[in-house]
């Protein structure tokens, strides 16, 4: 572990340790970077994480205040959280339930496949696919991504062989326990799932990729990474010159701290890398950092979710087992016959008690409420993980209304659903009842749209720098030594669950940042 | 509901104690073959619940409320005092909660608790856009379906790691439905 000094001008400052921040840190310092690692949360470890449902998210949840506005259930249902991600040193990777699939190549060139959709900013990615697929090779290494190299899929549970028996009678091909960056077998010093269940509560065997346990410490071991935990950057700073110098942040014991910096590099999850550029608006950047095109913050996209439930009349013990591990990918296409353009998966899920009542099912109480809990040991559970449409105004702004623990603005969400959104979801509830109904379901339950686990596309990357924020390596179009390293630079979410996306970018930007500061050119 | 049992044996000390203190307390029996361990030492049946701002009948109201909104009837009234407990810390802490709580709970009338389940759900559902009642179904929600009692009652088996997780404990252990073949599942490795 490095000690950077806080005058250090040379070193580069990464804001946030997850799939984006974390993988960057460990390639900057083994290609000898020095870089301080700032992370909002605490150090959580395979012996902490608690397996006790209120006490892991509390543990691990980023909490701090945001407000909503828009017409998405997320805004009626969760008014107080639009989002749920972490909030601790490995970020979402902690809790994140691993599914890792690549997007399709049609969908990094959404704009042109989709056409001209009123109502939406859609553009193509400035990636060529081969160029994103060799990532995706080396991030499917990095992470031990299961039926890619000699990865062996995860083993089927109960609740996916309801799955498998519904979507064959439905005629789907597609079917299987997914692509997870969880070892199906011993690799990289990391043990094999043994089937614990509720992925979400941090994996306590490692078996699941999370850079808490892997990036981190291998960046630790160069003795080039500075990681400085409870520390949250509040500004971004920049020179004469319009180049970013600093970062401003408060450390664990409130403190206001200030970093010199050679380099910045956001990686704060989608709401809080928009709200920190646009918090470091100063007179030479007065719309924020890396906005004179105005689209810091806009263009927000979160996928399109939602719950189906079937309830059977025998045991299934869907918290048995990889919670995310089987999919069906048969309706990843752009079929616009089927009254929408983008794809969907239909993905395994289980919910803990109490979460599945405070979230997984649509509002309720009474007798019919309870009679759903009342059942469930014969509860088998489908996620929907669908491509939204970017909108200009589906945007993440400061509201001045409401402050956080430093008295600064906080992010509001705006999110109006585009038809073609409500499209896909119906659809693909459809699709999930029918599979349900097709081997007995006693009763198939809906529920609502949760708190968006996947927050990308606010700082997008873009050909013309007019469409977005930063160009095809996350280097903001304004600022050269400022880069943007998490889900923010999608260009379009596409269907992907985004992890495997995040983490291939980063390996990306990792070698063309040491190729330019050798160069000299940032 | 079991508030107050008046056949409980040990109601002299209850009442002594109450008889000490200017706020409630809920009492209550526990069906045998329980798992009360958080509130009730083994091997006591009877269980109390010392409450710090709410009286006894306020306690005894809102422990209707939390059965009304999630009604399992087989469930403990143990579990649904653990409900109150949580709302009556939070109105020891928030003066706002205590009179949002205060205020609904005489809104219902003192004989809430004794009417029958239909009456207390027509009730509840004149007032369920109320702050009252939103925050009661939030606690509910979030208290009771995270009590062991809960997890006994549903099925769910809690902490899965200390017992080496579900791999050799059933996690593919369903055979009413075709088996998958391996190449779309994967080796269960031991």
């Amino acid at each position: 572990m490095a000690t950077i000094d806080f005058k250090d001008d040379t070193a580069v400052v990464i804001i946030g340790s997850g799939a984006g921040g974390g993988t960057l840190a460990h390639e900057l310092t083994s290609r000898g970077i020095k870089v301080v690692l700032l992370e909002a949360g605490k150090r959580q470890s395979l012996d902490s994480f608690s397996q006790v449902p209120g006490e892991a998210f509390s543990q691990l949840t980023w909490l701090d205040p945001r407000t909503q506005t828009g017409d998405w259930g997320v805004a009626r249902d969760f008014p107080t959280m639009p989002a749920w991600h972490c909030k601790t040193v490995g970020g979402t990777t902690v809790h994140w339930t691993a599914s890792a699939p690549r997007l399709r190549p049609w969908e990094v060139r959404a704009q042109s496949t989709y056409g001209k959709i009123a109502g939406t900013s859609l553009i193509d990615w400035p990636i060529a696919y081969d160029e994103l697929e060799k990532y995706y090779k080396l991030a499917e290494l990095r992470m031990g991504v299961t039926r890619r190299n000699d990865m062996p899929g995860l083993p089927a549970s109960n609740n996916f062989k309801v799955m498998y028996a519904g979507a064959k009678k439905l005629g789907y091909n597609q079917v299987h326990t997914g692509h997870m960056a969880i070892n199906s077998v011993t690799y990289d010093g990391r043990g094999y799932c043994i089937q614990q269940g509720f992925c979400v509560q941090g994996c306590k065997m490692g078996a699941k990729w999370s850079t808490l346990y892997t990036e981190i410490p291998d960046a630790e071991a160069t003795g080039n990474l500075d990681l400085r935990i409870e520390s949250t950057a509040t500004r971004i700073e920049h020179g004469p010159d319009g180049r970013v110098n600093a970062v401003v942040y408060r450390d664990r014991e409130g403190k206001e701290q200030r970093q010199k910096a050679g380099l910045v590099c956001v990686a704060g999850n989608a709401i809080e890398t928009a709200r920190l550029l646009l918090l470091s608006e100063s007179v030479k950047y007065p719309r924020g950092l890396a906005n004179s095109s105005d689209q810091v913050g806009r263009n927000y996209c979160h996928q399109i979710t939602g719950f189906v439930w079937g309830i059977f009349d025998k045991p299934i013990y869907s918290w048995r087992g990889a919670t995310l591990a089987g999919v069906v990918e048969d309706e990843v296409v752009n079929n616009p016959q089927r009254g929408f353009v983008g794809g969907y998966r239909i993905e395994l899920l289980a919910l803990d008690l109490p979460t599945l009542p405070l979230v997984g099912l649509p509002y309720g109480w009474g007798r019919d409420f309870a009679s759903i809990i009342d059942n469930y040991r014969n509860l088998a559970g489908l996620f929907i993980n669908g491509e939204d449409l970017p909108r200009p105004d589906n945007r993440i702004t400061l509201n001045s209304n409401v402050k956080d623990a430093y008295g600064l603005p906080v992010a509001n969400v705006h999110v109006d659903e585009h038809a073609n959104d409500r499209a896909i979801r119906k659809h693909a509830q459809g699709q999930m009842s029918k599979m349900y109904e097709a081997i007995g379901a006693k009763r198939v339950v809906l529920g609502p749209v949760p708190p968006a686990t996947h927050n990308l596309c606010t700082a997008r990357m873009s050909a013309d720098p007019r469409d977005g924020v930063t160009n095809a390596w996350g280097q903001t179009h304004d600022i050269k030594n400022l880069f943007i390293s998490d889900g923010s630079v999608l260009s379009t979410p596409g269907a992907a669950n985004p992890t495997l996306t995040i983490v291939a970018l980063a390996l990306r930007q990792a070698e063309y940042i040491s190729r330019q500061m050798k160069a000299g050119e940032v | 509901m079991k508030a107050n049992t008046k056949e409980n044996p040990d109601r002299q000390q209850f009442d002594r104690r109450q008889f000490l203190k200017t706020t409630g307390m809920l009492t209550g029996w526990v069906a045998a073959g329980s798992s009360l361990a958080a509130i009730a030492p083994a091997p006591a049946r009877a269980w109390a619940i010392d409450l710090t701002v709410l009286a006894s009948a306020e306690g005894a109201t809102l422990m209707a409320v939390a059965r009304t909104i999630a009604p399992h009837d087989k469930l403990d009234d143990a579990a649904y005092a653990l409900v109150v407990r949580a709302i009556d810390a939070d109105a020891a802490t928030d003066e706002r909660t205590r009179k949002v709580l205060r205020a609904g709970v005489s809104g219902l009338g003192g004989d809430f608790a004794r009417r029958d389940e239909s009456a207390r759900v027509t009730a509840l559902k004149k007032i369920e856009s109320s702050e009252f009642f939103q925050t009661m179904r939030l606690k509910t929600l979030q208290v009771l379906y995270a009590t062991p009692m809960a997890y006994a009652y549903f099925g769910y088996e809690g902490e899965a790691f200390s017992k080496g997780g579900y791999l050799s404990r059933g996690f593919n252990d369903l055979h009413w439905l075709p088996e998958v073949p391996l190449e779309d599942g994967g080796p269960v490795v031991s």
